[in-house]
């Protein structure tokens, strides 16, 4: 009975951060499809990726043993989630770092803007982070009056675009390179009016514009891809550079992360560092990662904080089948192979986490009411899961979770009318023949079935049934 | 109650009854000491991804320092050997330095830990021979020098051989960016040119 007091798994609160889109998937999916470019970008990037992606994962003669060890230790790690964590705040802290709490988005970006104010500074680095764009913290930094700025290359042509991300490690995947120079010419101060649309032109303008903010910047505000339990260290896995710049330079390190990303042993990472790279980036190994225990006296920030966040994960965790979606090390390899993503684009999704795998996270960590429309983002076709390197059964999830969606009165209804004509051997030989005769009616329904072959032709129906037939021999 | 008792609470109700016996996790993968070492592969992997390998004996290594950075200003770690620095080269010590003056140098020299040769991987752990994080990142050419000793076959290896308690910099050719199209280019906020000088004992081959 005392449980109750220590608080039940809560959902994301409504009004803060991004979780939630304005409308629904197919009204959003609908106006996307219309936008040929962003058709033509995403199948563009998505199938580069995919062909990178197997290469490299067809090198490894242990993928699918790696995969294995993979999905078993997150199992290991939600079944005993709090023993971790406190494992975990018990090494960081150890380690001269701070550990700080957040029940939700709120609290999160609270905690953060607390940290920053009293370091006086007015601007803060951020390394790219699902975690803090999923709670708003730059919506809630520039409230405060303080600066965010974006260094990952993707985050950064978002924000100069005045843009909303739309993939979990591209966020700006739906952007071609003209379209970036365009935006660079646009917002860069002090841009070179030359600038092409070179790939490498592009990055050394990113290069040049962020390089004075790395270094006068005193607080750099982070995500973590991995925290191990065991020693207290963090992890942080990139391409640019900008990653390093941000944990190396400032006085005071902020990493904002997700509870579930704790790992039990440093020996796990062995698992992770070779499913990562292979399944996001389609590369052997990510240019930079970066792992830091607690404080080192006289090499990087002497100021380290950790703000462990909930935001609605206990709700996800209390659903033993859905509690697979929180084994998610945000590779996006789903969104690469899903048919449906490359066709509509993150954007459709309204949440920071799109496509399959945000089909199945958004809807649990908000509850189902407020993206109610996502686990029918897909065609089952299983795609997700066989690209999965830790293996979460995306399809079943959407089929649980589709069976937890608010159903129209209109389905409860039919469902019982096919029941019971089912049930009475005289009816269901009257509905076949109609069924017979609609023939005639063309391959739609009527009202209020006309939704269903809206996209798609009717089947013809035979012109006798199966009794027809066995009676007439 | 605080958020910390609040979140823990939460997490074990959503939970319920722990499972009378934990899962196991399978490791049927190849466990670090399973694969054999190949520097073949080391400098393959290390190409691949556009860093530029030099392979010599230990005696040779100033030459190879020189053929890079001869005549530019080098910021090095407190601890590097010095037999490794040509005359040609200006090299200021890492005593201190702002960062501001380690973004002013052409280039750097470390030492590192350890190298994965499956991935073309090099790990640095802030060793007097490779010195603080921020002077192999803000110079635009850092040159490694790895003894063939340090190369491991697979990641596992190479987790297993680090110090958790360290700072450590895993790197992986120059940096790059798969952010434009996802097509990986070279070349955004760390050094653009990485070259590793493999020393192999009593090998003096170059190039």
């Amino acid at each position: 009975m005392t449980r109750t007091f220590l608080g039940m798994p809560a959902t994301a609160p409504r009004g803060v951060g991004n979780l939630r889109g304005e409308e629904s998937f197919p009204a959003a999916a609908r106006r996307a499809l219309g936008d040929t470019q962003l058709r033509r970008n995403l199948r563009h990037a998505t199938t580069t990726i995919r062909a990178k992606s197997a290469a490299v994962i067809g090198e490894l003669p242990d993928w699918a043993q790696l995969r294995a060890a993979g999905s078993a230790i997150k199992t290991d790690v939600m079944a005993r989630l709090p023993e971790l964590l406190e494992q975990l705040e018990a090494a960081v802290a150890a380690a001269g770092g701070t550990v700080h709490w957040a029940a939700d988005a709120l609290e999160a970006n609270r905690i953060v803007t607390d940290l920053v104010r009293a370091t006086g500074a007015q601007r803060v680095m951020k390394v790219k982070s699902m975690a803090t764009q999923e709670i708003g913290l730059n919506e809630a930094l520039e409230a405060a009056g303080i600066e965010p700025v974006e260094t990952d290359l993707a985050e950064l042509i978002v924000q100069l675009g005045r843009d909303r991300p739309s993939h979990i490690l591209v966020p700006a995947i739906h952007r071609n390179r003209a379209e970036i120079r365009e935006i660079f010419l646009r917002e860069m101060p002090g841009v070179d009016p030359a600038l092409t649309d070179e790939p490498a032109v592009l990055a050394a303008a990113a290069r040049r514009h962020l390089r004075e903010t790395f270094l006068s910047t005193p607080v750099a505000v982070s995500g973590a891809n991995f925290a191990v339990a065991e020693t207290g260290s963090l992890a942080v896995v990139e391409s640019e550079g900008n990653g390093r710049m941000c944990l190396t330079l400032p006085e005071t390190l902020i990493t904002v992360m997700g509870v579930e990303k704790v790992i039990p042993t440093w020996a796990d990472l062995e698992v992770f560092l070779q499913l990562l790279p292979r399944a996001s980036t389609g590369e052997r190994m990510n240019p930079y990662t970066s792992m830091w225990t607690g404080v080192t006296p006289g090499d990087g920030p002497q100021q380290v904080h950790l703000v462990l966040l909930d935001n609605g994960r206990s709700a996800v965790l209390a659903d033993a089948v859905g509690r697979q979606a929180l084994h998610c090390i945000r590779c996006s390899a789903c969104l690469n192979v899903c048919p449906v993503y490359e066709r509509t684009g993150g954007h459709a999704y309204g949440s920071v986490y799109p496509g399959p795998i945000g089909a199945v996270l958004s809807p649990q960590l908000t509850g189902m009411p407020d993206n109610a429309s996502l686990p029918y983002a897909s065609s089952l076709c299983g795609a997700c899961y066989d690209a999965c390197p830790v293996m979460i059964n995306i399809p079943e999830l959407l089929v649980h979770l589709r069976g937890q969606a608010p159903h129209p009165a209109g389905e409860k209804a039919a469902m019982g009318a096919a029941a019971y004509t089912m049930d009475h051997p005289r009816l269901y030989a009257a509905a076949q023949r109609a069924a017979g005769l609609a023939r005639l009616a063309g391959p739609a329904l009527p009202p209020p079935l006309n939704g269903w072959t809206a996209s798609r032709d009717l089947p013809a129906a035979p012109p006798q049934t199966f009794r027809q037939w066995w009676a007439e021999r | 109650m605080t958020a910390r008792d609040l979140i823990l609470g939460r997490l074990r109700v959503a939970l319920g009854e722990p499972p009378a016996d934990p899962a196991a996790v399978p490791r049927d993968y190849r466990p670090a000491g399973a694969v054999a070492v190949d520097l073949d592969l080391l400098v393959h992997r290390l190409t691949d991804y556009r860093a530029t390998v030099h392979r010599c004996a230990d005696a040779d290594v100033a030459q190879v320092v020189d053929e890079v950075l001869g005549g530019r200003r080098v910021v090095v770690p407190p601890g590097l050997p010095r037999h490794w620095l040509p005359a040609t080269v200006a090299a200021v010590t890492d005593e201190n330095l702002t960062a501001a003056q380690i973004a002013a140098v052409d280039g750097v020299v470390t030492a590192a830990a350890v190298a994965v040769a499956e991935t073309g991987t090099i790990v640095l752990d802030a060793a007097p021979d490779q010195g603080r994080r921020v002077i192999s990142l803000l110079p635009d050419v850092h040159v490694c020098v790895l003894r063939a000793d340090q190369v491991v076959a697979t990641v596992p290896d190479a987790v297993a051989r680090v110090d958790p308690g360290r700072p450590l910099t895993w790197i992986s050719g120059p940096s790059a960016t798969s952010d434009i199209e996802l097509n990986r280019v070279e070349g955004v906020h760390g050094p653009r040119h990485l070259h590793v000088v493999v020393v192999s004992a009593g090998a003096a081959q170059h190039g």
